[in-house]
């Protein structure tokens, strides 16, 4: 049987992934799939802890964020287009009239 | 194993969830009933929303009530639905008549503002009390699923709302930037909550409270538990726009809705406040010893880059949201006061007052920005305000009246809310933080006399006159009475904020509030 903590390292380098990805990539898309990327890091651990625990309740949790980041994709897309169709750009370096 | 319906959906269940009830039913109908409205008459909308959000208050009312009978047979703050997952106690039923009260407010600055900007929809209402929901949640839940979810229900509707004028470049920016790094906030709390259940094996907030507590004894110092505290902290700091993770809060402030910047200013912040708590209260006090430091450091960064970075604004929406985030900090000093040793719940008190005040004044604040919006004039940069003596008096004095409670003069309500953080830091030792929010509090009112200076010194830039709805006077008149009548007979706040904390879910995991 391959023991939790495979899946805790695979789950945390997932994560580290995606919130690099999110810190560097200049594509409003790419930097939306590194978010999905750190969910899903959070649904692994889940998963994992539940069935290391024997309890379902890990794996309720996995469903709720998996609905979340569905709907979050879906307003953010929206979002997305709303944006693009203003500024024609996806850059969000350009997207800068609010001062930072 | 088949169980009987009523043992899935109890009479408790259906009595605690009420509230919700009623909003998912009105923002439905709303949506439904925008169909069939013509376009002349969406603003009836807003008085859909506003009974939704009536009834909702009446159905809090209904589980106070309860919770007073049960409090006569003994059995005070017992009040546990769904499993567990579901706490209506005195701290949820507080948070509930803030929201609805935040909520209430907005709706009324929002339609002739909506109007004006020619995006008068349904959805726009809908959204309001779906988000409300959320809040609801966020405040009550005592299951990390439903604190995850009703966050989520509260953010997603607040993203939409912040860009809802989405033909305006500004607001769909601000929308881009607040679903951006909100999301990123969600990912990382729902990372550190994943820790937690793996500590703990429970998603139950008692439950895993008690697991760290023998944990924490046997290992005080495991990197993983840490780990986790520091994940989950970083997205709840996120939620109130704490610094350093505040950067979202004054593009988004300054893109969204006049009457959206107030809502979430106020409730969407204080639904962050009441998650923070029932987090830090009720699951994480056994790690109080670590993150106190954290605390400390983030509230004493929050008041300097909030209080600096405000002095220099000439955009009154960017001014009032760095003002909100050294709000942000003085809140947070009460938190770092809520003393175990000496059983003070002052500084936790503290908080809630200054919650209550802060949705009075600040939402009146805001709702004189709204009606400097006008055909041709954004209004929201402080050339915009200049002159509104000459103008609107009555207005202008009542912006006054909200900048110098923001200031924390008395006899306003925004002295109590300050006087008790203070207090709780007198009372705890922490002498060397109290004198610096005090001397921060100064500072504050430079820039919050900015704003006067420029009403009541300087000449109009336009002769366009202003003018207020109807809605928006009602909103005005509420908030000032709020400010006002807080600040001058505090009693009965300050025992409504005490009774909140006075029976603590769970008595033997509440540390804080003894």
């Amino acid at each position: 049987m391959v023991p939790i903590s495979y899946y805790l390292v695979l789950s945390a380098i997932l994560f580290a992934c995606g919130v690099l990805g999110f810190l560097i990539k200049r594509n409003v898309i790419t930097i939306f799939m590194s978010i999905e990327l750190m969910l899903n890091a959070v649904n692994l651990s889940f998963v994992a802890f539940a069935s290391y625990w024997q309890a379902l309740s890990g794996q309720v949790f996995v469903f709720f964020v998996m609905v979340v980041a569905a709907a979050e994709a879906a307003v953010g897309l929206a979002i997305i287009i709303a944006v693009f169709r203003t500024r024609q750009t996806l850059n969000p370096d350009r997207v800068n009239l609010l001062k930072l | 194993m088949a169980m009987p319906l009523h043992q899935f959906f109890t009479s408790t269940d259906y009595l605690l969830s009420l509230p919700m009830i009623m909003l998912a039913l009105f923002g439905m109908g709303v949506l439904i009933i925008d169909l069939l409205l013509p376009p002349e008459w969406k603003r009836a909308n807003a008085w859909t929303a506003l009974v939704g959000l009536v009834f909702s208050a009446i159905a809090v009312y209904k589980v106070q009530i309860a919770d007073r009978i049960a409090e006569a047979h003994g059995q005070a703050g017992s009040f546990v639905g769904f499993g567990g997952s579901l706490v209506a106690d005195r701290f949820a039923i507080y948070f509930y008549y803030l929201f609805l009260a935040g909520a209430a407010i907005a709706i009324l600055m929002s339609v002739k503002y909506l109007e004006i900007e020619r995006e008068q929809h349904g959805e726009f209402y809908a959204l309001v009390l779906f988000s409300v929901i959320g809040m609801m949640c966020m405040a009550s839940g005592y299951d990390i699923v439903l604190l995850f979810v009703g966050l989520e229900l509260m953010a997603l509707s607040t993203y939409v709302l912040v860009g809802f004028l989405r033909r305006d470049q500004r607001s769909n920016e601000a929308a881009l930037k607040y679903l951006l790094l909100g999301a990123f906030s969600s990912g990382i709390f729902a990372y550190g909550l994943s820790l937690f259940y793996g500590l703990a094996g429970s998603t139950n907030l008692g439950q895993i409270a008690l697991t760290l507590e023998q944990h924490f004894l046997a290992n005080p110092k495991d990197p993983v538990a840490i780990l986790a505290l520091l994940t989950t902290a970083t997205g709840l700091l996120f939620k109130i726009a704490a610094v350093p993770f505040h950067q979202w809060a004054p593009d988004a402030y300054e893109g969204a809705p006049t009457s959206i910047t107030g809502y979430m200013s106020v409730a969407v912040k204080a639904a962050g406040w009441a998650l923070l708590l029932r987090i830090f209260l009720y699951m994480l006090y056994p790690l109080r010893p670590i993150y106190l430091p954290m605390i400390i450091f983030v509230s004493l960064a929050t008041l300097t880059a909030g209080n600096l970075a405000a002095l220099t604004q000439s955009n009154l929406k960017r001014l009032l949201a760095y003002s909100s985030i050294a709000h942000v900090g003085y809140m947070l000093l009460g938190l770092v006061a809520g003393n175990t040793n000496n059983a003070s719940s002052t500084g936790i008190k503290g908080i809630m007052v200054y919650l209550l005040v802060y949705t009075f004044m600040n939402l009146g604040a805001f709702a004189v920005i709204t009606s400097l919006r006008r055909r041709d004039i954004i209004g929201d940069e402080i050339d915009d305000i200049a002159g509104l003596m000459f103008k609107a008096p009555t207005e202008a004095i009542l912006m006054l009246v909200f900048l110098l409670s923001l200031a924390g003069i008395p006899p306003l309500a925004g002295f109590w809310g300050k006087y008790f953080i203070f207090l709780s830091l007198i009372e705890s030792g922490h002498y060397a933080l109290a004198t610096v929010a005090v001397l921060y509090a100064v500072l504050g009112l430079y820039y919050y006399m900015r704003i006067a200076n420029a009403m009541f010194m300087r000449r109009a830039e336009t002769a366009e006159p202003v003018s207020l709805s109807p809605g928006l006077r009602l909103a005005l008149a509420i908030t000032a009475l709020g400010t006002v009548i807080i600040g001058i007979f505090p009693e009965v706040f300050l025992r409504a904020a005490a009774w909140s904390l006075s029976v603590p879910q769970a008595s033997a995991v509440a540390g804080l509030l003894k």
